[in-house]
């Protein structure tokens, strides 16, 4: 421990002890490999929320991570309070002087909680990683979410278009072209005017 | 008329009910609030998404805006609570093994708490004897009335919540889950999730909230001080629109309707015959069937719940004592009796009448000494 505190007073941070609590493995897994790449080698990811404080205080970390779609954060409240089973104080890095830190944080979707008494400087560049990390994993989730809509609609108008086609005994461009028009004039997306022709088709079954 | 956006966050429980109702029932819109209900799934969120203004108002734990207006546990932030969302509501489960040791040791009827009690500290003594592993029970935050609750059960009986058991923070999602798989022999927690683990056959209710205190504070509409105070208008319609929700709710008409209103999965998502019960005080406290009634269970404004009583903030705040979460001072309590703001309830609503059954402390615990805001010190020496 002596040791441990001496690296520290010379400002190697690679030997802070950094626990993600996130039941997202992907979404950890950005984060501990941005840390990593930073130089934190000591991270350790936490996904089971089963008995949280105990393993908490088995790793014994000096910074926790936790994700705020995580309804284990109140788990963590517990930490503050006085009590046999708490071995050390610990804080919430973004205290009273760090409102924009804790608004960047929370906007992010992240909650960061450090052992009281590390200088909040020293840990400021690990909460920037993350709001940053945990961006960019946001951005990531947007656009598969994109891609699977775009995925989806391409496959209700192409079911639309064989309606179409079947029914009117017209090509396939031709049935597009409907659609669009369709589109244009009631001032709707292909998409949503397909998806009317599959349902109107269903229920005329 | 003009019209005021405002984004509100709230835990999916039965006491946001008059929240759900004002929005979902059109209350909000009558009065040119255009309200965005944000569920949120921890206690730590709501404070600090209210407490960074990320929230303009939010469904809350009583005492936790009177710890974050003293700075305790965390970011001091001065809150407001000018509307009780809730009174009581909560109830204490235990795992079937549990209830049938408490029954065996059970001196008098188990419907009382006194005894209750007094059977789990001989439970606790015989395991300790034995060498069992400590008695683990769930509670939904350090900073609430339930734990507040169960630690004053318990310590009527003799038994020291911080040595004799183990007593853990466990979201309320998470409780029935716990209580299954033997992670907790116990929990307090509000409604609906009681109910759900005795509809899941793995709890049984022991007593409701009410039988240990007959008017215990339970969640609040919490604002900025300075939100407050900028923004007085809105939080006046505000309070008038949770006024008509709470009467909507209170009249057994409309109980079908309410029910539907607050089950759909992005409100509290239970079913809406469990959330009618909760209501009524209508809950069945084991899969056998057997069930209880108690108006009190939960009070949503009835009986002028809704006012909300700087004797409860003080309440609160000896309880916070009481635990050693916080130190007795003067300044303390006057910082949490100003939480509890009547005047503002008063100057929207009107003056609340007297209380038809209000006890006459304020609290009405089952046991222990008289409320006394005016000499917590003595209070609490009675102990």
């Amino acid at each position: 421990m002596a040791h441990r505190m001496e690296r520290r007073l010379f400002g190697m941070d690679s030997t802070l002890k950094i626990v993600i609590v996130d039941e997202n493995p992907v979404r950890a897994a950005i984060l501990a490999d941005g840390l990593r790449e930073a130089g934190y080698t000591n991270v350790t990811h936490i996904d089971e929320m089963t008995n949280l404080l105990a393993r908490i205080y088995t790793l014994d970390p000096d910074v926790i991570l936790i994700d705020l779609e995580n309804p284990s954060r109140d788990v963590l409240a517990q930490m503050f309070q006085v009590s046999r089973v708490v071995k050390r104080p610990i804080a919430m890095f973004v205290d009273q002087s760090d409102a924009a830190a804790i608004e960047a944080a929370v906007d992010a979707g992240i909650s960061a909680y450090i052992v009281d008494g590390l200088k909040k400087e020293r840990i400021k560049n690990i909460l920037d990683l993350c709001i940053s990390r945990f961006h960019a994993f946001a951005r990531l989730r947007e656009e598969l979410e994109r891609a699977r809509t775009a995925l989806s609609e391409r496959i209700v108008i192409d079911r639309a278009k064989g309606i179409l086609m079947r029914i009117k005994k017209i090509s396939e461009a031709d049935a597009y072209a409907l659609l669009r028009t369709a589109a244009m004039n009631e001032n709707k997306k292909i998409a949503d005017v397909a998806q009317s022709v599959v349902t109107a088709a269903e229920l005329l079954k | 008329m003009i019209e005021d956006r405002l984004r509100i966050g709230f835990i999916p429980l039965v006491d946001a009910a008059a929240l759900i109702v004002a929005v979902d029932r059109g209350f909000a819109a009558d009065e040119g609030l255009v309200i965005e209900l944000v569920r949120e799934v921890s206690w730590s969120n709501v404070r600090d998404k209210l407490n960074i203004g990320l929230f303009d108002a939010a469904h809350l734990l009583a005492p936790l805006a009177i710890a974050s207006s003293l700075g305790i546990g965390h970011v001091k932030v001065p809150l407001l609570a000018p509307f009780m969302l809730g009174v009581n509501g909560n109830a204490i489960t235990v795992s079937p093994a549990l209830y049938e040791a408490v029954a065996a040791d059970a001196d008098g009827d188990l419907g009382d708490p006194s005894v209750s009690a007094q059977a789990l500290a001989r439970v606790v003594a015989r395991r300790r004897r034995v060498g069992a592993e400590l008695l683990t029970f769930g509670m939904t935050f350090p900073f609430s009335t339930h734990n507040y609750q169960i630690r004053f059960w318990m310590a009527a009986g003799g038994v020291d919540p911080d040595r004799d058991v183990r007593l853990v923070v466990l979201p309320p999602p998470y409780m029935a889950d716990s209580l299954s798989s033997r992670q907790v022999d116990g929990f307090c927690v509000g409604a609906p999730w009681n109910s759900v683990a005795v509809e899941l056959g793995i709890g049984r209710i022991l007593h409701f909230g009410c039988d240990l205190m007959a008017r215990a504070p339970e969640k609040i509409l919490a604002v900025r001080a300075a939100w407050a105070a900028n923004r007085a208008d809105v939080l006046k319609r505000l309070l008038i629109v949770l006024g008509r929700a709470s009467d909507f709710i209170n009249n057994p008409a409309h109980g079908d309707e309410v029910a539907s209103l607050l089950a759909v999965p992005d409100r509290i998502g239970v079913a809406p015959e469990i959330i009618r019960r909760t209501l009524e005080g209508r809950m069945r406290v084991a899969i056998d069937g057997a069930s209880r009634i108690d108006a009190d269970y939960i009070l949503i404004g009835r009986d002028d719940a809704a006012r909300p009583e700087p004797n409860s903030a003080a309440w609160l705040y000896a309880q916070m004592v009481r635990w050693k979460q916080a130190p007795l001072s003067a300044d303390a309590l006057a910082t949490a009796q100003a939480c509890f703001r009547p005047d503002l309830y008063d100057f929207a609503l009107g003056a609340g009448a007297m209380r038809r059954r209000a006890p006459s402390d304020g609290v009405g615990a089952f046991t222990g000494p008289r409320f006394d805001p005016a000499d917590i010190a003595k209070y609490l020496a009675a102990f």
